[in-house]
C-alpha cells in the first residue's frame, strides 16, 4: 500500500501545482492593478502602498455600467432566440423527424467547425448593406445563425432519445403540435437547454472577433470586444489595464462561480457532443 | 437509440407541420451563415478592394496563398501552433488525469474542478492581456527564471522573433490544458476497475496499465480533445490579436488575423476570401479523420 498512498501523494502535488500555474495570471494581474497609475512594476510584487483606487478608476475609464448593459443586451436577443429555434428544429428533426431531416442536419452539422474568421469578410458587406453597422444588431443577428448549428445539434441529441409513444398518446387526447411541443417536449427538455443557455452566454458574452469587426464604438460591444478597445486606449497604462482586465472578467467570473456545477457538466458535455 | 425510437413520432406531423419547426432556424442560419459561406468563395474568384469594380481573376488569389510567403507562412505557423494548443493538452492532460485518477473524489479535487476551468469562462482577450504582461521583459516569467538561476534566458518572450510563437502557443496551452484534463479525467471516471485489477494481477506496472488500458479507453474522450483544440489553434485569433498582432514581424502571423488585416486594412477582399477558403477547408479536413477515428473505434 506504500506505492499507492505515494501515487495519491503525487496526484495531490500536480494538482496544486496545477493550479497554482492557472491562477498565476490572475494573481499577476490582481498584484499589477494595485500598483501606482502609470508605473512599471517589476514581476509579481506586493505594492508598498496597494491603490486600491485603480479599480473604481478603470470602472469609469471603461465604461463599466455601460458596458455590462450593451453585453446584457447582446446575451438577450441571442441566447432566448438561438434556444427557443435551436429548440424547434431538434424536435422536429429529432423527434418528428421530418422527410428530408437528415439532408438538413448535415448542413447544420457542416457548420459546427466553422472557424468565424471564413465568413467575417461577406458578413461585414452584409451587415453592411442591410444598415446594422455600428449596432447591437450587428452582432445578435449574425450570432443566432452562427450558434445554430451547435443548437440544433445539441438539442436533437436530446429529441432523438424521446419515446415516439410520448407523443403518440398525447396526440390521441387531442393535443395539436404547439401544445404537444410547449407542453410535454420542452418541460421535458429542460436539463439539456439549460446546459445550452449557459454555453450560448458564455459564447455571446466572449465574443469578440464580431464586436470588434461590426461595430465601432466599444460601448456598444460585448464585454470581450470592448476590452480590445480599452488596452488599445490604457496599454500603456499596466496597473489600470490589468484593473480593467480584472473589472471585465469579473461578471462571468461570478456567474460562473454561482453555476459552477452547470457550468461544469455543460462545457463537458458540450465539448463532447460537439 | 433503441429501434422504437427511430419509427417516427407522429407520422401525419413529418411534413408541412414538421417542416414549420425547422424553418426559422434554418433561415438564420441561411441569412448568416450558408449565404456568407457561398459569397466568401465567389469573392475569393476576383480580385477586389471592397469599394469599387471587381475583376475576375479565377484561381489566381488560390495561387498567391500558397506561393506568397507572408500568407503561406500564416498557415504554417496554424500548423506550427497544433503542437501548442493541442499535443501539450492532450499529453500533458492523459498525464495529470492519469495521476489524480486515484484521488479524483478527494476534496482537493473538487476544488481542482472549479479552478481548472476558469481559463474557459473568461474571455480569451483577457487570457491575452494577462500573459502578455507575465511573459514581458519584466514579467513574472522572467523573475521566477531568475530566481532559479535562469537569468541568461530572460528576454520579452512575445516580441522575440524566436521565442514570439512558442509563447503564443503557450497561451493556448494555459487556456486548453484544464478543458483536456477535465474531459479525460470524466472519461477515465467511466472505465471498469475490474480492468485495472485484471491488470495488477497479471502483474502490468503503472505505464503498462496506462498504455493498454487507459488510452484505448479513451479514445472517444481523446478524438474530442483534439477535435476541439486543433480547431482552436487553426482558428486562432483573440489570443494573438492581443498579445502580438502577429508580431514581431510575421512571426505570429496566423490565417484568422491575416484574413481580418487583407479585408479591412489592405482591402484585399480577394485574397482575404481565398485565405478564407483555404481555413475552412483546412478545418475539415483535419476534423473530420478525427471523428472517423473516434467512431470506428466506437463499433
Amino acid at each position: 500500500m506504500i506505492t499507492a498512498s505515494r501515487e495519491a501523494w503525487t496526484g495531490r502535488l500536480l494538482l496544486i501545482l496545477m493550479m497554482a500555474v492557472t491562477l498565476l495570471p490572475f494573481l499577476s494581474l490582481f498584484v499589477t492593478a494595485l500598483h501606482p497609475s502609470g508605473s512599471y512594476p517589476a514581476g509579481l510584487a506586493w505594492p508598498d502602498e496597494p491603490q486600491w483606487g485603480n479599480f473604481p478608476r478603470a470602472f469609469e475609464a471603461a465604461k463599466m455600467g455601460e458596458l455590462l448593459k450593451s453585453s446584457a443586451l447582446i446575451v438577450l436577443g441571442v441566447v432566448p432566440i438561438s434556444i427557443l429555434l435551436g429548440t424547434m428544429a431538434g424536435f422536429a428533426i429529432g423527434h418528428l423527424r421530418v422527410i428530408g431531416g437528415r439532408v438538413i442536419f448535415l448542413l447544420f452539422v457542416l457548420g459546427l467547425t466553422l472557424p468565424f474568421e471564413g465568413i467575417i469578410t461577406p458578413l461585414y458587406y452584409q451587415i453592411r448593406d442591410m444598415g446594422l453597422l455600428n449596432t447591437r444588431w450587428a452582432i445578435i443577428l449574425p450570432l443566432i445563425g452562427l450558434f445554430m448549428p451547435f443548437s440544433v445539434f445539441w438539442m436533437r441529441a436530446h429529441f432523438v432519445n424521446m419515446p415516439g409513444e410520448l407523443s403518440e398518446s398525447a396526440r390521441m387526447d387531442g393535443a395539436n403540435v404547439w401544445q404537444l411541443f410547449r407542453r410535454i417536449h420542452v418541460p421535458l427538455a429542460m436539463p439539456a437547454i439549460s446546459s445550452l443557455g449557459i454555453l450560448l452566454f458564455l459564447w455571446t458574452w466572449n465574443q469578440f472577433l464580431l464586436a470588434i469587426v461590426l461595430v465601432d464604438d466599444p460601448t456598444k460591444r460585448t464585454m470581450s470586444g470592448a476590452l480590445g478597445a480599452f488596452q488599445g486606449q490604457w496599454g500603456t497604462d499596466i496597473p489600470l489595464l490589468c484593473a480593467g482586465s480584472l473589472l471585465i472578467l469579473t461578471p462571468t467570473l461570478v456567474i460562473f462561480l454561482i453555476f459552477q456545477r452547470h457550468f461544469v457538466k455543460a462545457l463537458l458535455q458540450g465539448s463532447l457532443k460537439g | 437509440m433503441g429501434p422504437s425510437h427511430r419509427r417516427p413520432a407522429v407520422a401525419k406531423l413529418r411534413g408541412l407541420t414538421g417542416w414549420l419547426f425547422v424553418a426559422p432556424a434554418l433561415a438564420f442560419y441561411a441569412v448568416f451563415v450558408l449565404r456568407p459561406i457561398t459569397l466568401t468563395f465567389q469573392y475569393s474568384l476576383y480580385d477586389w478592394d471592397g469599394i469599387g469594380p471587381s475583376t475576375w481573376v479565377g484561381p489566381a488569389n488560390y495561387g498567391k496563398v500558397f506561393t506568397d510567403p507572408d500568407l503561406f507562412e500564416s498557415l504554417v505557423n496554424a500548423v506550427k501552433l497544433i503542437v501548442f494548443f493541442s499535443a501539450i493538452p492532450v499529453v500533458l492532460g492523459l498525464a495529470i488525469a492519469a495521476t489524480i485518477r486515484r484521488i479524483a473524489a478527494s476534496r482537493l479535487a473538487l476544488i481542482a474542478r472549479t479552478v481548472l476551468f476558469l481559463p474557459q469562462v473568461i474571455p480569451l482577450v483577457a487570457a491575452g492581456i494577462a500573459w502578455s504582461w507575465l511573459l514581458a521583459s519584466t514579467g513574472v516569467i522572467n523573475q521566477l527564471l531568475s530566481l532559479v538561476g535562469l537569468g541568461g534566458v530572460t528576454r520579452a518572450w512575445l516580441g522575440d522573433f524566436a521565442t514570439a510563437l512558442p509563447a503564443v502557443g503557450l497561451i493556448g496551452a494555459w487556456v486548453l490544458l484544464g478543458l483536456c484534463t477535465l474531459l479525460l479525467l470524466a472519461g477515465m471516471s467511466k472505465i471498469d476497475p475490474a480492468l485495472y485489477e485484471a491488470a495488477r494481477l497479471d502483474g502490468a506496472g503503472a505505464w503498462r496499465e496506462f498504455v493498454s488500458i487507459t488510452v484505448p479507453s479513451l479514445r472517444q474522450e481523446i478524438a474530442v480533445c483534439v477535435t476541439v483544440t486543433v480547431i482552436a489553434a487553426l482558428a486562432s485569433f483573440d489570443i494573438i490579436y492581443i498579445s502580438t498582432q502577429g508580431g514581431p514581424g510575421n512571426t505570429t502571423m496566423v490565417p484568422g488575423l491575416q484574413i481580418f488585416y487583407l479585408a479591412f486594412s489592405e482591402r484585399e477582399v480577394g485574397m482575404a476570401s481565398a485565405l478564407a477558403v483555404v481555413l475552412m477547408v483546412l478545418v475539415i479536413a483535419c476534423a473530420l479523420p478525427i471523428q472517423w477515428f473516434a467512431k470506428d473505434g466506437n463499433k
